[in-house]
This record gives structure tokens, C-alpha cells and sequence, in this order.
């Protein structure tokens, strides 16, 4: 009886392996992020043209049949962005869920995505418990996280003589994981923390809390914060003469978007951590280029990364022979991620990707040669120093 | 170290002053919406946009032109008060026989549809806009380090707060406007033009908040969701103050920048929320607002 099962089982899985099984027809790739809120630069449509290019730059087809990018704004509510991934697996074939900026929408729709079965893929949010607690065996983390930025940042800063921090923090989630990763990470290198100051989210004026930041005479002021807050902060800071001051202003999660938003005047000299700066290598150079063209901007790690992120899914499909979860998931843990983003990329079981981080310093208007000629690379931070170690991340699925 | 409650009396005076400042936009942007809704009884809610498309005309008055700061606190509330009266012309005049729900409707949707065609073009990051050079720089007080812009501000706001309160209340022009609103059919019976003093009148309450604009392009990031995020706080202050209430408008903003100011030094947590929790007390105790009559 048993041999009869097997006998059949196998025969069963010959004949999908022999149509190279594809679902549908075709691969569907949904992009879900916030396309017109406060991080609508932050990845927003460059993501959804950054996946468009990476399916080009792949062929356009995988095992000849066709790829699909489909987007969404999500507003950046978790309940929005469950309903609209739960409507695309459900009834619209979509495949596998990517970007999802804000760390409240990630940590939904990857619960989401694992009850379905679904791959998902996040660029845009922040918090590590997507690949601690709350991982998922389907659930692929790219670009950055909270501790990445800590070690990036907050390690640098107190090599050089940065040692006390006073933080101003958004008063949820994100602002709390990236102040307490950055503290940690300041006090294990010798460092001593001053205090700290919660303001609301989307804040506008920041001179109450910069006063206070200012008045505890820690040497630096961390922005465990976002967006248009940490662009207010900064802009605010050099008002009320805080870094002639002598205080360092660190933007603990600030990319390119941001820092062209604000203008090198005021940005010139912060330091921050990305994982892609599109004026490194030759590839990066084309890449952002060809980005500008579609765009208007250069893509930031978030945009890049997406486009890595999309890449490796598709070469998953091609290496596994269909777009069947199981077998597309073991792929993309087991692939090496080698593209124009991650030279050196793996991904570790409980979903992180991890590749080379870099610490930029804002250069002056004096030194920036072109438009978008924003970042000296201080440093390169090694993907294995940089994110946390899978063993000691809390994700069930590392043994 | 002389200490207040725990805190520092350098770094309280600080705060309040730091709370004077934000009370400057809270006045004059509340001081806008008071006037028209104490002349016209429409409840604008295109003030937020009307108050961010002043900082854009400044910001594209500079890029496109060269219209220097000084020049755009004059250009600003012209254009967008231009903007704002062929609108009451054309549309919002049209609701004035109808419930006041409608006015606040037909504004909100076009404070809606501004903000997301600007952010469709211009994107959510915002952009900068520098102070003009001769108010560059700071000086230090002893207790803090005060950038000579936001005393700029706080000055600036407060003369054309005065201004406006005396032109309502203390003109002749001013008299006739408050004489349309109470009995239109009579005044525009002794041959005064009725509909165009009620245009004026919104065109002066949106010129309000572009100059309010103006003034923040420096201060913050100039984005299309910058009007959004503080015209909830300004209705607050108008109801505190008493709708309709010009003085009241001027003084509730102040004093409330004072109050969102401390709240920031004892419990930062709260700080976007103690204007509401004081607008629900003021409703409870008395619902015309501190400084309005009983209707």
C-alpha cells in the first residue's frame, strides 16, 4: 500500500515538475507602501518603478511566462494594508507581497502572507521583529533594520568621541526599537546616555525638545525618528545654534530622499547609515542613472534594495523551477544575493538579508560636484557586524 | 540653580518663550479663520491649505523669480487672497443661504484637493526655504539662544494681529462690515456693496494665513502637508477663544502656544493633545469659549 502511495505521489510530482509549474499563468509581484503620506519619497512609486526596471533587467518572462508588478497605497494603516493584501492573494493571484514601509504594516501583512502561504518581502520598514519574534518562514527582510542603523550610526560616532547621547524619539513602535537598539549599542562601546525626550508623531516644532536636548549637554543629540520629523529637527537644530554649539546632530534612519529635501546647507555634515549609495560602483552608477531618467531622483536603499529584492525572487522562481511558496522560499534562503545592491549578500534562516552597510557623512555645498552628489562613504560596516545574529535573534526557525 | 517644580527657571524661561513663538502662528492663523467665520459664518477649512500655499509662493516666487523674502510677505497674501476671493465669487458665495455645513464641506474638499495636487507635483519631503540674511543668526539671552527669526515672528505677528483688530473694530470700514453681518437687506439698502465687502473679507482671512505661511517657510520644511498638520490645533484655538471673536482668536492663541510650550517640558507625551484637553474643559464650563457672548 505504501509503495502504491509513493508510486503515485512520485508521478504526481513528475507531472508538475514537467509543465514547470507557474500559478496562474503568470508571476504577480504586489508593491505595497505609502504612496502620498509623510514617506511617500521614502520609497513610495520610485519603489513600484524600481520593481518595473527589475523585471525588465530580468527579461521580462520567468520560465516563459510573464511578470507582474501591481502597486497600492496603504497610507501607512496595517488594517488598509491587510485588506489589500489579503484581496490581492485572495482574488487577484498575486504572488508575493514587497516593500511595505512602516514597521506596524510590515509586522501585519507578514502574519498575513504567512497564514496564506505567500512570500513577502520587506524594504521599507524598520523593526527587527520581523526577523526576531514574529518571523516567518515565507517572510524575506532586505535593505536595512534598526539594528543595522544602531551599529551604523551609533558605533561610529562613539569611536569618535561621541560618547554621550541624549535621544529625541517618535512616540511609537519604530521610535522606541531604534532608540533602545542604538543605546544599547552606545553603552557596549563605552558610551552613556543622557536622557531622552518622546514627542507625538508628525511633530512641527521641535525648539521644546531641542532646548532640552541642548541643556543636557550630551555631546550627541540622536533622532530616533522619521521623515518629515527628522527633517524638521535637524532644520530646527542649526536655528537655535545647536550644532555651533559643539552637540553632533545623528539621524539615526535619514537616506537620500531626505537629505535632497532638506538641502546641503543644512544637512551638511550629518552622519547616517544607508546600505546603497548610487555613486559607489560602476553598477550602482548605471542603475541610479537609468532610475533618474524614469524618475526624476536618485533611488535610495530603500528603491535600490526593492529592485534587489525583486531580482532574487525571480531568480528563486527560475532556480526552483515554479512559484510554488515552499519551493521558491528554500531558494531564496539558499542563493547568494549578488546584484548591484548586495555584492556579498545572504540570507540568513530567519529571513534577514544581510549585506555591507555603509556610514555616510552629508558633504558641504563646497565639496558636492553635481545634484545628487550628496554622500562620502566614511565607512564600510560588514553585513555580519552590522545585523543582529540570527542565533540570538528570538526567530523560531533558527536552530 | 533657582528651580520651578523641578525644572530649571533658565530652561522654563526658555520654554515659554519657545511657546510664544508657536503662539505667534496659532494667533495669526486662528486670527484668519475668527474673521471670517465672525463676518461670513463659513467655518473655513481650506485655512490649512490657504496658509501652505503662502509658503509655496514664497518658496516658487523665489525659484522662479527671485522674489526675495521681504518682497513675498507682501506678494503672498496677494495671490493666494486673489486665488481665495475668485473662489468665494464664483462657488463659496453661492452656499451662503444654506447651512453652514455646507460651507465647511465645499472648503474641506478643496483643502483636500490642493494639498494632494501639490503633493502630487512636489512630493511629501517638503522643501527648504532660508531665512533672509539680515535675520540670520541668533542671539544669546542668558537663559537660551534665541534665532533673531523667531523674534522676527513673534513681533511681526503680533503687529499685524493689532492691525487687522483695529481695522474690524475700531474703522469705519470695519463698522460697515460688522453692520452686513448682522442686517445685509439694511446695509446694502444705504448703497453699500455688500457682496464685495464679504469677499474682501474671506480675501483678508486667507491673505492671513499666507502670511502666516511666509513666515513658517523659514521655520519648517515647506511641504504640502504642513497646512494639515496644524489647522486642527488652530480650530481648537478658535473655539477656545470664542468663534467669532477677533481679541479672543489673538489672545487664546498665544496663551495656548504657553500652555503646548510647558506641557512640552513636564509631559512631552502629552503635548499634542493638552490643547484639546483645555478646549474640552473651556466647552464644558463655557461653551461660548473664554471670550465669546452667549449667542
Amino acid at each position: 500500500m505504501n509503495k502504491l502511495l509513493g508510486g503515485v505521489a512520485a508521478a504526481a510530482l513528475m507531472t508538475t515538475a514537467a509543465q514547470a509549474e507557474i500559478s496562474d499563468g503568470k508571476v504577480k509581484i504586489g508593491i505595497l507602501n505609502d504612496q502620498s503620506g509623510v514617506y511617500a519619497d521614502f520609497g513610495g512609486t520610485g519603489s513600484v518603478e524600481a520593481a518595473r526596471m527589475a523585471v525588465e533587467d530580468f527579461g521580462g518572462t520567468v520560465l516563459d511566462m510573464p511578470i507582474e508588478i501591481v502597486s497600492a497605497d496603504h497610507q501607512n494603516k496595517a488594517d488598509i494594508a491587510s485588506n489589500i493584501a489579503r484581496q490581492w492573494y485572495d482574488t487577484e493571484q498575486v504572488d508575493a507581497v514587497m516593500e511595505l514601509t512602516t514597521s506596524s504594516v510590515a509586522l501585519a501583512v507578514q502574519a498575513l502572507s504567512q497564514e496564506k502561504k505567500k512570500i513577502n518581502l520587506v524594504t521599507g520598514a524598520a523593526t527587527t521583529d520581523l526577523t526576531g519574534e514574529q518571523c516567518s518562514p515565507y517572510g524575506f527582510h532586505w535593505a536595512y533594520d534598526t539594528h543595522a542603523l544602531a551599529v551604523g550610526t551609533g558605533g561610529a560616532l562613539v569611536e569618535q568621541g561621541g560618547d554621550s547621547w541624549f535621544f529625541l524619539t517618535a512616540d511609537y513602535a519604530f521610535g522606541y526599537s531604534l532608540e533602545e537598539n542604538t543605546a544599547n549599542i552606545v553603552k557596549e562601546r563605552g558610551g552613556s546616555v543622557a536622557g531622552a525626550v518622546k514627542h507625538p508623531l508628525a511633530t512641527n516644532d521641535f525648539s521644546s525638545f531641542l532646548l532640552q536636548a541642548q541643556s543636557s549637554g550630551a555631546k550627541v543629540i540622536g533622532l530616533a525618528n522619521a521623515g518629515m520629523d527628522t527633517q524638521n529637527a535637524i532644520k530646527q537644530a542649526a536655528e537655535f545654534g545647536i550644532t555651533q554649539g559643539g552637540q553632533k546632530m545623528a539621524a539615526l534612519l535619514f537616506t537620500l530622499a531626505e537629505v535632497h529635501g532638506l538641502g546641503l546647507q543644512t544637512a551638511q555634515g550629518l552622519t547616517l547609515t544607508e546600505s546603497f549609495y548610487w555613486d559607489r560602483t560602476d553598477e550602482s552608477r548605471e542603475f541610479g542613472n537609468r532610475y533618474k531618467e524614469r524618475t526624476g531622483a536618485m533611488p535610495n536603499m530603500i528603491q535600490a534594495g526593492t529592485y534587489s529584492g525583486v531580482l532574487h525572487y525571480l531568480k528563486a522562481i527560475e532556480a526552483a523551477g515554479t512559484d510554488e511558496t515552499e519551493a521558491v522560499a528554500a531558494k531564496m534562503h539558499e542563493l547568494p544575493v549578488s546584484d548591484l545592491f548586495a555584492e556579498n549578500g545572504k540570507v540568513a534562516p530567519n529571513g534577514r538579508m544581510i549585506s555591507d552597510v555603509y556610514l555616510m557623512q552629508v558633504k558641504t555645498p563646497e565639496d558636492s560636484t553635481g545634484e545628487w552628489d550628496y554622500y562620502d562613504v566614511l565607512a564600510t560596516i560588514p553585513g555580519d557586524d552590522a545585523y543582529m545574529d540570527p542565533a540570538a535573534s528570538g526567530c523560531p526557525l533558527v536552530e | 540653580m533657582t528651580m520651578v517644580f523641578g525644572i530649571p527657571i533658565q530652561a522654563l524661561l526658555g520654554q515659554l518663550l519657545v511657546g510664544l513663538i508657536n503662539g505667534s502662528f496659532y494667533a495669526l492663523l486662528s486670527l484668519g479663520l475668527a474673521v471670517i467665520f465672525g463676518l461670513l459664518r463659513v467655518i473655513n477649512f481650506a485655512h490649512g491649505a490657504q496658509y501652505m500655499l503662502g509658503a509655496f509662493v514664497a518658496l516658487l516666487a523665489l525659484k522662479w523669480a527671485g522674489v526675495p523674502y521681504w518682497a513675498a510677505l507682501v506678494v503672498a497674501p496677494l495671490v493666494v487672497g486673489g486665488l481665495s476671493a475668485l473662489i468665494e465669487r464664483t462657488m463659496l458665495s453661492r452656499l451662503y443661504q444654506l447651512d453652514h455645513l455646507y460651507g465647511l464641506l465645499f472648503t474641506f474638499g478643496l483643502a483636500l484637493a490642493v494639498e494632494g495636487g501639490f503633493r502630487w507635483y512636489f512630493g511629501a519631503s517638503g522643501q527648504p526655504y532660508s531665512p533672509p540674511a539680515a535675520l540670520n543668526g541668533g542671539v544669546n539671552l542668558g537663559f537660551m539662544f534665541l534665532p533673531i527669526y523667531r523674534g522676527w515672528v513673534v513681533v511681526f505677528s503680533l503687529i499685524i494681529c493689532l492691525a487687522v483688530w483695529a481695522l474690524i473694530e475700531k474703522t469705519q470700514l470695519g463698522a460697515k462690515l460688522r453692520a452686513a453681518t448682522e442686517n445685509p437687506t439694511l446695509v446694502q439698502s444705504f448703497g453699500i456693496n455688500v457682496p464685495l465687502l464679504l469677499t474682501m473679507t474671506y480675501a483678508l482671512g486667507a491673505g492671513l494665513a499666507a502670511i502666516a505661511g511666509v513666515l513658517a517657510a523659514p521655520i519648517y520644511q515647506v511641504s504640502p502637508l504642513m497646512g494639515s498638520n496644524i489647522i486642527i490645533v488652530v480650530f481648537a484655538v478658535v473655539v477656545v477663544g470664542g468663534m467669532g471673536s477677533i481679541m479672543g482668536a489673538i489672545v487664546t492663541g498665544y496663551m495656548l502656544g504657553v500652555a503646548e510650550g510647558l506641557t512640552k517640558v513636564f509631559y512631552p507625551e502629552a503635548s499634542n493633545i493638552v490643547i484639546f484637553v483645555i478646549m474640552a474643559i473651556v466647552l464644558i464650563l463655557r461653551p461660548a469659549g473664554l471670550f465669546g457672548k452667549e449667542a
